[in-house]
């Protein structure tokens, strides 16, 4: 089953051709990277795809809705309700510990719950690490507790740019191992990375340059599962480099 | 969780906090001021002597001390400094013609406190205050025999000895009079329970003075009550223009306040931008952003006003002591209006800054910006 399908997506600001003819289909439980040297449109899809910005043209369809189209005000309900976003540089608010950092997602979704937030950071494995300030944790565990919000309101799409942008090679570790989980349980994220060793854990590396999708590499034997049809995948995203 | 928040956020918060608990106190303690000068103006004026006259109205030559006790009813008797009635009468000493005049000493104490008297106030009977334009004239000083002589009410020759208590300097014609208690002057006239006039000294503004002498006016025949202009308006003009002075003043530093506190949030906003902008990319909507905000502003106002509301007491205070050297009463009133004006002007402080909050593109957070 579809969860996001991207049809014929272009995004300009004023001269500046962002992205050009994007159409990409993403299933239920899929694990895509998303590749591409800087100025190649990444940020601008990973914008879009997190309702944080709106195309220029075409459609963008996320659980069978329209969102390309919606208010801002909807944007930030869909945001809240179906995406957990997961960034490079954690973006945990200093003054609060690693559980209510995981709190203030529950507060805008729900209501705040600690020991459901103590449960999301137990399975990141740092239940021992809950009251501490971000200044207090390690780079790798400020990451886990980014996880761990983007986690706590059970999404149907998990969005991650450059998880592993800042951390060394035993957190980088950690943190794959966590998305791999994830995956293995049913989620579906898409990973905007630099690094190619994050890129092959993914089922399908989606390679941007100018806007474009260059290629689309299915990684064919997937080691953590997830039996996608990446054949499949590979003719619906034939478009010119 | 948002107590300990705050806490974490303790220096940013004390800045702000400061910033209007001092607005706050200023405010509180200029408002006291404001409503407390008339007061303590009024209290300072009652030393320029009494601002109301009690005279015989029409034809009347005197008035009966029962007209006298009516009129006083109608006297508000928490503003009454003092109520001296006086009878007048010629007299003479060693032949030469002198006024003098029968009073509540006590009372004229009250109604005449810049009085300067040389010596002191008759005390017992036979002693006399004389003005410094007597003692001049004939020579007397403190502890001074002297002999008024005069006809009576009834028209008998009447000769009577009294001591100098003391010598009064006024600056007026009361240098000319001499001074002595009711029962002495009744004694002397042989006759009692009548006087030409009653000073009254109130602590009151020119209008309610007005009204009073109206009350009287329509209520006590026989009497027509006088304001005493020359005090009652410089007081009144006086009164004005300082209070306009410390409204001035309440305004400007509403103002400087509100500038205060909406700079000290803009740059609490401007430092939280990022996680504003974090919070929206986690789903905040603009209504929570600002309500967080307000809330926070509100909690800061709230508390600044409580120290405010007490610090303005002590500062109000301070200045009444040093100004008026009289201390001020406490307006249980003004906590709660120190209070919700506290949390309306922060919250108002708050606007612009949380309308610019709401504008932050969640967008920033992952461009990492």
């Amino acid at each position: 089953m579809d969860l996001l399908e991207l049809r014929d997506i272009s995004k300009i600001y004023g001269t500046l051709k962002a992205l050009q003819n994007i159409n990409l289909t993403i299933k239920q439980g899929e694990w895509l990277a998303i590749m591409g040297p800087s100025g190649s449109g990444k940020t601008t899809m990973m914008n879009i795809i997190g309702c944080m910005d709106k195309p220029s043209a075409g459609s963008v369809i996320l659980d069978g809705q329209t969102i390309s189209r919606e208010s801002a005000k909807n944007l930030t309900a869909i945001r809240r309700d179906k995406i957990g976003l997961i960034f490079q540089q954690f973006h945990l608010i200093n003054y609060l510990t690693a559980v209510e950092n995981v709190m203030v997602a529950q507060y805008y979704h729900s209501m705040p719950d600690e020991k459901e937030a103590l449960l999301a950071l137990e399975r990141v494995g740092l239940a021992n690490r809950a009251k501490h300030l971000p200044s207090q944790l390690s780079g790798g565990e400020q990451q886990r507790v980014c996880i761990a919000r983007a986690l706590i309101n059970y999404p149907m799409l998990i969005l991650a740019d450059e998880p592993t942008g800042n951390l060394d090679e035993t957190n980088e570790g950690i943190v794959l191992e966590i998305f791999r989980q994830l995956h293995r349980e049913g989620s579906t994220i898409i990973v905007v990375t630099h690094d190619p060793e994050v890129a092959e854990e993914a089922q399908r590396t989606v390679v941007l340059e100018h806007g474009r999708i260059a290629h689309i590499h299915p990684h064919g034997s997937h080691p953590h599962g997830g039996g996608h049809d990446h054949h499949h995948h590979a003719e619906e995203t034939e478009v010119p480099a | 969780m948002v107590i300990s928040s705050l806490l974490r956020r303790r220096s940013r918060m004390i800045v702000a906090l400061l910033a209007v608990a001092i607005g706050a106190t200023i405010l509180s303690g200029l408002i006291t001021i404001y409503y407390d000068i008339p007061r303590q103006m009024g209290q300072e004026f009652r030393s320029y002597g009494a601002n109301l006259v009690i005279v015989p109205s029409g034809n009347e030559a005197t008035i009966s001390m029962d007209t006298v006790k009516k009129a006083a009813a109608y006297l508000p008797a928490e503003n009454l400094i003092g109520l001296a009635p006086y009878r007048y009468q010629t007299v003479k000493i060693n032949e030469q013609p002198f006024m003098a005049a029968g009073t509540d000493l006590a009372e004229a104490q009250k109604t005449s406190p810049y009085w300067f008297v040389s010596g002191r106030w008759p005390e017992s009977e036979g002693e006399a205050l004389i003005g410094q334009e007597v003692s001049n004239v004939i020579r007397l000083l403190p502890g001074s025999l002297f002999t008024i002589t005069g006809t009576d009410a009834k028209g008998a020759a009447f000769e009577r000895e009294f001591t100098v208590s003391g010598v009064v300097q006024t600056g007026g014609t009361e240098e000319a009079f001499i001074f002595m208690s009711l029962p002495d002057f009744e004694s002397m006239m042989d006759e009692s329970g009548k006087v030409d006039a009653a000073e009254c000294s109130i602590s009151a503004s020119g209008e309610t003075l007005a009204e009073i002498a109206e009350k009287i006016s329509a209520n006590v025949p026989g009497v027509s009550p006088r304001l005493v202009k020359r005090v009652t308006e410089s007081e009144g003009a006086v009164l004005t223009k300082l209070q306009a002075l410390v409204y001035l003043v309440t305004v400007i530093v509403l103002l400087l306040t509100m500038i205060c506190v909406a700079t000290t949030m803009m740059a609490v906003v401007a430092e939280r931008r990022r996680e504003i902008g974090l919070r929206k990319a986690l789903g905040a909507a603009n209504r929570s952003i600002v309500f967080e905000f307000l809330g926070e502003g509100a909690f800061l106002g709230g508390l600044g006003g409580v120290f405010g509301a007490v610090f303005g007491f002590v500062f109000a205070q301070e200045v009444s002591v040093r100004v008026f050297s009289r201390s001020i009463t406490f307006q249980p009133l003004l906590i709660p209006v120190t209070l919700v004006a506290s949390v309306a002007v922060t919250a108002l402080a708050c606007l612009i800054p949380v309308r610019s909050a709401t504008d932050v593109d969640p967008a920033i957070v992952l461009r990492g910006e």
